[in-house]
């Protein structure tokens, strides 16, 4: 599960790709439409369904939420849809199920997002209920209470996965001085904190149109989205957008913690600093990184899976955050073969480093980058949010157009120089969440927070 | 929901994170696809289903056999086998065949099901007549090298920790599918028992390739930028060079009345909360009484289908006993069916406090009957769900491929849209009747262990 989202989030945050190659997507065309009263969307048009995808993007996720009340942005995404304006939550949520419109909220680390989906025939009734939602929505204490008791009991269940705890000891070994240490989706403690008062702020704080993106996808013509964006929106507040974190330096650099649970698997995660999102060296970060992980093929997974049948899955990603820039990985493997398998991720960072990738491997990259692009296109939703994470990275309506040629022209001397950059095997923090034999400890695992 | 699905992994998924919807997600075999169908001399079905947005193709090929076509002992052997495919014949050795895609921009992956195993690629359509010869190829001449599956065999056991025993619900599961099924081959854990899985072997794997993997027990189905009049000349060449063989007829064992209630327990560290469900053996299309397939599902909408169904309703929202609670039902198999229920106690009720609640209210309904708007609601979100369904290459190709695999016509696939909009209220209640009044069902629970 985590494998999914966090590769999904690296895709979704920089690693976009290309338009106009050969056999490429060119039937794609990305239009900016602003409305009448001044607020911008990226439109792909497409009649062939009656059907309109809409993404929305907000800057501030749990990385704003204060302290204490961890969190406080996944409640107000699960309860946004909850009830709104003059309906209660099951009015609400009757009216989107009678015109069958997909309608959800959703928080991540740095940013707050809205998903819509609606026949073309219940539109106007479905950019309404996603206004009400946003301006105002109602925070009922019978729903907040049922999601309270919901979140609450889905934190008890995923706090004994290997996974999970993994992960989140991971971040707070990483940054226990910063928002990216805390557990973003809560601890049991501060979800019973959190008030309405909380969620009506954070809400009033993150859901402005200073740092908003749209991206829209299907039978919609830019007149008419128009008129739906500035009725939408419009009565949102223009105020600034919550700042960004603090630029972290992360803690616990090349260390390895264990933690004993008792499974036949263990659990590990990996990651060290990475580069920035708009580093010139991205290009080429880009390469290394499917050089390394990216799938059937790459390096990882040809030593780790396919010679030695040491798991049934190793993943490594960019993540560049807005406070904090990383190379996070993962793998699980039976507990007899922990330290060999996080002895071969050394070996394998270091070789890439030593001696950078191979021209073979180059070549294939690149091809591989520069030819995925429409297959990530295959339906709406991915357009969509495709769209957004384009303006949010700040990138030109032509971007695509032109990555092909930056991918391109990389050279094998800056995927040298960059691969000493970007794989630091001393510096790997490991997380091993099981019975690993052999495997010492280098640190004191930190307390968990409350 | 269709039956689980082991595959060759990892992450063969990106979209579900790109979109969380609410509605629209049925198994839908919506006349909206239009496929055309022909077949081979050689037997083998070929599909197109045309959508020409992206110059992208989804490319499938299924084969009509899957974990419950294994003998006794070698549980796993039709998903070990899939994952075998990978490593290669003379003419594409291990590994090449994902690198040639992956070189093209494109994915490649497999999965293998009780009643199937399917391998895909999505790739530029220019691209398309290099993966089928590659499909081809693997089809008749896979060659495996010993180490490699002693290598093989391992990933799967990781995979079979990774997605079964370090997780108490997925250990239940199995369990609960042994006691549920008293003598269909649905009892027997897909991925395999660990012990049988160490004991597959080289032979075993191209034993059963042997018997099962040829082109008149495959189904060719190509979705997106490409049309039946393209696709005809490169399937007639890659796999109509390939002769027919005999392929053995599929037999299934038949279940026994069921007629007593059972419960399953695990106790489990990592459980880190109690969840309860409720299971009965329901109609399929291939299996009982096959009318009551598209009621059951329209039942299972309206009784726990969301937030606004009868049981969250009732239980979450009014009497507080549940936390979460819902159905589930799916009845695209070649063998039995399940219908269930599951949820969660609210803080302060017990398991039996949930279960007692849920039977009430079922007792309630099939004394009283389901609300024609229920109904009503249920079918028209159903029927929108068709079009939703057109929004995407992929999917097309993996929905008429499965239904295809268990037996299904394309005429069949097309009408559902029809078949659901013709649904009655009397139909449910008699589906509802025909499945809950039975006394056969399969409780099972998970609870954690207390803090010692």
């Amino acid at each position: 599960m985590t494998t999914i989202f966090l590769r999904a989030v690296s895709i979704a945050l920089g690693v976009f790709l290309i338009l106009g190659r050969p056999g490429g997507a060119e039937a794609i065309e990305i239009q900016r439409v602003v409305s009448p009263g001044g607020i911008e969307a990226w439109l792909v048009e497409d009649h062939k369904n009656p059907i309109i995808t809409f993404s929305v993007s907000f800057e501030g996720g749990a990385a704003v939420e204060p302290e204490g009340k961890e969190g406080l942005a996944n409640m107000v995404a699960a309860l946004l849809d909850e009830g709104a304006g003059p309906y209660d939550s099951e009015a609400f949520r009757r009216r989107l199920e009678d015109r069958v419109i997909g309608l959800g909220f959703n928080a991540g680390r740095d940013g707050f997002g809205a998903r819509l989906r609606t026949l073309t025939e219940y539109s106007d009734e479905a950019f309404d209920l996603l206004r009400l939602a946003m301006t105002e929505p109602r925070f009922d204490t019978e729903p907040v209470e049922r999601i309270r008791a919901q979140i609450v009991s889905g934190l008890k269940r995923s706090a004994t996965r290997p996974q999970t705890i993994a992960s989140r000891t991971w971040w707070q070994a990483a940054f226990p001085d910063h928002p990216y240490g805390r557990p973003s989706a809560g601890t049991v403690e501060s979800i019973g904190r959190i008030t309405v008062a909380d969620m009506k702020a954070f809400a009033d704080k993150v859901l402005t149109r200073d740092a908003m993106e749209v991206g829209v996808v299907g039978d919609i013509d830019p007149e008419r989205l128009g008129v739906l964006l500035d009725r939408t929106f419009g009565a949102l507040p223009d105020t600034p957008a919550p700042e960004a974190p603090d630029a972290a330096t992360l803690s616990a650099v090349g260390e390895t913690f264990v933690i004993e649970e008792p499974v036949p698997q263990s659990v590990v995660v990996f990651g060290h600093r990475g580069i920035p999102r708009d580093d010139p060296d991205r290009f080429a970060a880009a390469i290394l990184m499917e050089i390394m992980a990216g799938g059937f093929g790459s390096r990882l997974t040809e030593e780790i899976r396919e010679k030695r049948g040491l798991t049934y899955g190793i993943y490594a990603y960019s993540l560049p955050l807005n406070g904090a820039q990383m190379i996070m990985g993962g793998v699980s493997t039976r507990n007899d073969k922990v330290a060999e398998t996080v002895r071969l991720v050394r070996e394998i960072w270091a070789g890439m480093a030593e001696d950078g990738p191979t021209e073979a491997e180059v070549r294939d990259a690149k091809t591989y980058i520069n030819g995925s692009f429409p297959m990530q296109l295959t339906s709406s939703a991915p357009i969509a949010g495709m769209l957004v994470s384009m303006q949010r990275n700040k990138r030109p309506i032509d971007y695509l157009d032109r990555r092909p040629e930056r991918i391109d022209s990389v050279t094998m001397e800056d995927l040298k120089r960059v691969a000493k950059r970007l794989f630091l095997a001393d510096e790997l923090t490991f997380v091993v969440v099981g019975q690993p034999k052999d495997l010492k400890p280098t640190a004191p695992v930190p307390e968990p927070r409350s | 929901m269709i039956r689980p699905a082991f595959g060759r992994g990892p992450v063969p998924i990106l979209a579900a994170f790109c979109f969380l919807i609410a509605a629209g997600v049925a198994d839908a075999d919506a006349k909206v696809y239009e496929p055309e169908s022909i077949m081979l001399d050689n037997g083998m079905q070929v599909v197109a289903i045309t959508d020409q947005r992206v110059p992208v193709v989804t490319h499938m090929v299924w084969y009509r056999v899957g974990g419950a076509d294994e003998a006794p002992g070698e549980t796993g052997l039709a998903h070990f086998l899939e994952h075998l495919l990978f490593k290669g014949t003379d003419k594409v050795p291990s590994g090449a065949f994902s690198r040639a895609v992956s070189r093209n921009g494109g994915q490649d992956n497999a999965f293998t099901g009780y009643d199937y195993t399917a391998y895909f690629q999505t790739i530029a359509s220019d691209k398309l007549p290099m993966v089928m010869e590659m499909e081809a190829d693997r089809m008749v001449n896979l060659t495996l090298d010993p180490d490699e599956v002693a290598a093989e065999r391992q990933v799967v056991l990781e995979e079979r920790r990774s997605r079964v025993d370090n997780s108490p619900a997925a250990l239940l599961g199995e369990r609960t599918d042994a006691a549920l099924y008293l003598n269909y081959p649905y009892r027997r854990p897909l991925i395999g028992w660990a012990h049988e899985i160490e004991a597959l072997t080289r032979e075993n794997a191209l034993a059963f390739y042997r018997k099962w993997y040829a082109p008149n027990n495959a189904i060719l189905v190509v979705a997106g930028d490409i049309t039946m009049e393209r696709l005809k000349p490169l399937a007639e060449k890659y796999y109509g060079a390939i002769p027919a063989r005999s392929v053995p007829e599929r037999i299934r064992p038949a279940e026994p009345e069921q007629i007593s209630a059972r419960r399953v327990e695990l106790t489990h560290p990592l459980a880190g909360q109690v969840s309860w469900a409720r299971r009965w053996l329901a109609p399929s299309r291939f299996w009982g009484e096959s009318r009551h397939v598209m009621p059951l599902s329209v039942l299972a909408e309206v009784i726990g289908g969301g937030s606004t169904s009868r049981l969250y309703k009732e239980l979450v929202i009014e009497q507080k006993v549940a936390l979460s609670v819902g159905a589930f039902y799916g009845g695209g198999t070649i063998g039995p069916a399940t219908f269930g229920f599951y949820g969660q106690p609210a803080d302060g009720h017990t398991v039996q406090d949930l279960e007692r609640a849920v039977e009430s209210e079922l007792e309630a309904i099939l004394r009283d009957g389901v609300d024609p708007a229920e109904v009503a609601r249920a079918v028209k979100a159903m029927e929108a769900s068709a079009v939703y369904a057109r929004d995407s290459v992929t999917a097309p190709a993996h929905s008429v491929g499965r239904s295809l695999a268990v037996g299904r016509t394309i005429d069949e696939i097309e009408s559902w849209p029809e078949e659901v909009g013709a649904v009655t209220v009397e139909q449910v209640m008699e589906a509802a009747r025909a499945v809950l009044r039975k006394p056969g069902h399969v409780t099972s629970v998970l609870r954690p262990k207390p803090a010692s």
